[in-house]
């Protein structure tokens, strides 16, 4: 693989992902700019911007890596990560987008009428975002390490600095387009080496290998589904529980909820979300085609470092420039990945940190009465470095295997907040607010488990691996009971609230946008 | 609320830049008075009562539900089958082994077209329910 070459095309994204940070968001300067460039914003590019930001280092690298090491098993990751938005789309796009709210402490506020609540879904917003974000400080690390061989916290770093320096010139949030280009450039990164790949094989180029002898599986687990290969127990409940985690944990991703709210209405959301299902469809019929790949032509990969196969997989097929380029090229799309995701989740941490956590001692910290935009720079800082911190002292499993746990946890705590409070009256806050630290806690608890604890064997070993499937139940239990115990505490509007959930646009006389 | 804007056009200066972090300007309270009022102004525009909004949840939920149960059964069920009829696990397809063409292509045309016809469902619902408050 060429360094240079590589390292130009790492270069050019960072430049282009600063430039257009720095200059592009001068066109739109005030909060009802903001709006009036949502409302235009049609479906299609919506949802590339969605996807673009949605993509991130455990789809690109990831994905790819886990099945390379694991088989056919982790297809379960990218169905997952797809079927996800069909859940999304049955409970929560229309009436989340109705509620006119379009963060997910501000929906729990608005909708519980209580800061309590409102400070417990921001805490969990820093501990999700915090928890994504460390895929994507170890994807940036190890692409630089594959590349030129450097120590990973480099390439970490080199998105520390990128992503705070953007995000405090003035972020990539409200620019719908660049996400939506973030798309198009990882897909055609992900994609060009195949069809190279595809095309240089019918002319007869053909490596020595027999690549789907590998799919045949003569005796092994890998091309088989349920395989019971050394640590890994009980196959069945765990993939159960990791397709729970991932259908559920989409709709309590905070950065991913935020873009909904650019569709002009209701209806908007529901059409957007399925040109999503569409565009993450495309996408994901490329990582298995590199593991399969991978299999044949790079196996010395698997014992460690699988999650590295889409970056070395062009230059080990071809030699000379096409293989620098195509290296390039793809280099260049994962770390655009790193950057679309992490600059997401660093608003979404950073603002709730200056409004909930930190609060009014921000201002004080930041040595400035200048109020937000001063304290928002510093939260942004705050907001990269705890994760960059954690990264580095805790033990760093697979990239698709962190990121699962993240969506476990999202799946123990917003998902029955957001389905409860969206279809059932009688949710209490006390209920609510219950169910939310409950789930939290025992989530986040196996997280750590899983992170700082030698790996545990039998069944508790594999309840703690994978544990959505009783965290989540557990969550949403605790609220029902709860709310059921203390029914006095039911929002008063509640009534109004569904009203306004549900009402369809055509039907409500006042079209105002909150 | 749309205002007219009072000063005219060609005197309106750049207007100062602003961070858009949340939802709220004012204070919470503030809001959910404002937002409150709103909502009344709504019901009580359109003379939708609290029956017929709670008959236009239900029928969304259940739609809802529906899909999520032929999502169980068709993309849930497919570890039971693995699990329960081996021969799945190794029987192929144009040299491809049937568990990596369902999970590496076929689920997502599948998924693409479960929220196609989600949506309009969806949407069927709604315009029945618009229909129905616009004829009284």
């Amino acid at each position: 693989m060429s360094t240079a070459l590589s390292l130009a095309a790492i270069g050019g994204v960072s430049v282009a992902t600063l430039g257009i940070g720095m200059f592009g968001l001068r066109i739109s300067r005030t909060t009802s700019d903001f709006y009036v460039a949502s409302r235009a914003v049609s479906p299609r590019w919506n949802a590339a911007a969605i996807s673009g930001e949605y993509l991130s280092a455990a789809s690109f690298l990831g994905v790819a890596g886990l099945i390379l090491a694991q088989g056919v098993d982790a297809l379960w990751f990218s169905v997952g990560y797809t079927v996800g938005y069909l859940m999304l789309l049955f409970f929560i796009a229309a009436p989340l987008r109705r509620s006119g709210v379009y963060t997910l402490p501000d929906f729990a506020e608005a909708r519980f009428e209580s800061t309590l609540v409102r400070l417990i879904c921001s805490v969990l917003v820093f501990g999700i975002g915090t928890l994504y974000m460390l895929p994507q400080l170890q994807g940036a690390g190890l692409t630089l390490a594959t590349i030129v061989g450097a120590p990973t916290w480099v390439g970490a770093i080199l998105v520390v600095v990128i992503v705070v320096t953007n995000v405090a010139a003035g972020g990539m949030r409200s620019i719908t387009f660049v996400q939506a280009f973030q798309y198009w450039l990882k897909l055609t990164a992900l994609a060009t080496p195949i069809f190279v790949i595809l095309i240089a094989w019918r002319a007869g180029h053909h490596p020595d290998v027999r690549v789907l002898d590998s799919l045949k599986g003569t005796g092994s687990h890998w091309a088989r589904p349920l395989s019971t290969a050394p640590g890994r127990e009980h196959p069945l409940y765990s993939t159960y529980s990791l397709l729970l985690a991932l259908c559920f944990g989409v709709m309590g991703l905070p950065h991913v909820l935020v873009r909904f709210y650019a569709n002009p209405d209701g209806r908007a959301a529901r059409r957007t979300t399925v040109v999503v299902l569409g565009l993450l469809g495309i996408f994901y019929l490329f990582p298995p085609i590199y593991a399969v790949l991978g299999r044949a032509i790079t196996p010395d990969l698997i014992p460690a470092g699988s999650d590295s196969v889409v970056l070395q997989l062009p230059g080990r097929i071809f030699g000379g420039v096409l293989g620098d380029l195509l290296g390039a090229l793809v280099a260049a799309g994962a770390f655009a990945a790193f950057l679309s995701t992490a600059s997401g989740l660093t608003i979404s941490i950073a603002g709730v940190l200056v409004q909930d956590i930190l609060g009014p001692r921000l201002p004080r910290l930041a040595n400035s009465d200048r109020g937000t935009v001063q304290s928002f720079r510093l939260a942004s800082v705050l907001a990269v470095c705890v994760p960059f911190f954690v990264w580095r002292f805790t033990g760093s499993l697979s990239l698709a295997d962190s990121v699962g746990l993240t969506f476990a946890v999202a799946a123990s705590t917003f998902c029955p907040m957001l389905l409860l409070g969206i279809w059932w009256r009688r949710v209490s806050t006390v209920g609510a607010a219950a169910g939310l630290i409950v789930g939290g806690c025992t989530a986040i608890g196996a997280v750590l488990v899983n992170d700082l604890v030698p790996p545990i064997h039998g069944w508790l070993g594999t309840l703690i691996a994978q544990p959505a499937a009783w965290t989540m139940p557990l969550a949403f239990a605790t609220v029902i009971v709860v709310s059921k115990l203390w029914p006095g505490s039911i929002p008063a509007g509640t009534e109004r609230s569904m009203i306004r959930l549900h009402l369809p646009e055509s039907v409500r006389r006042d079209n105002v946008r909150p | 609320m749309p205002v007219a804007d009072p000063v005219p056009p060609d005197r309106v200066e750049t207007p100062r830049r602003v961070r858009v972090t949340r939802t709220t300007s004012p204070s919470p309270t503030a809001r959910r008075q404002s937002s409150r009022l709103a909502t009344v102004e709504i019901v009580e525009q359109a003379r939708i009562d609290d029956i017929q909004v709670t008959s236009l949840i239900k029928a969304q939920f259940r739609l809802a539900l529906q899909m999520v149960a032929s999502l169980v059964v068709g993309l849930g069920g497919l570890p039971l089958m693995f699990a329960l009829v081996p021969a799945t696990r190794t029987y192929r397809i144009l040299q491809v082994p049937l568990p990596w063409l369902l999970l590496g292509f076929v689920v997502y045309p599948l998924t693409y077209l479960a929220g196609r016809l989600y949506v309009n469902r969806a949407e069927r619902v709604e315009d029945a329910f618009s229909e129905y408050i616009a004829r009284r």
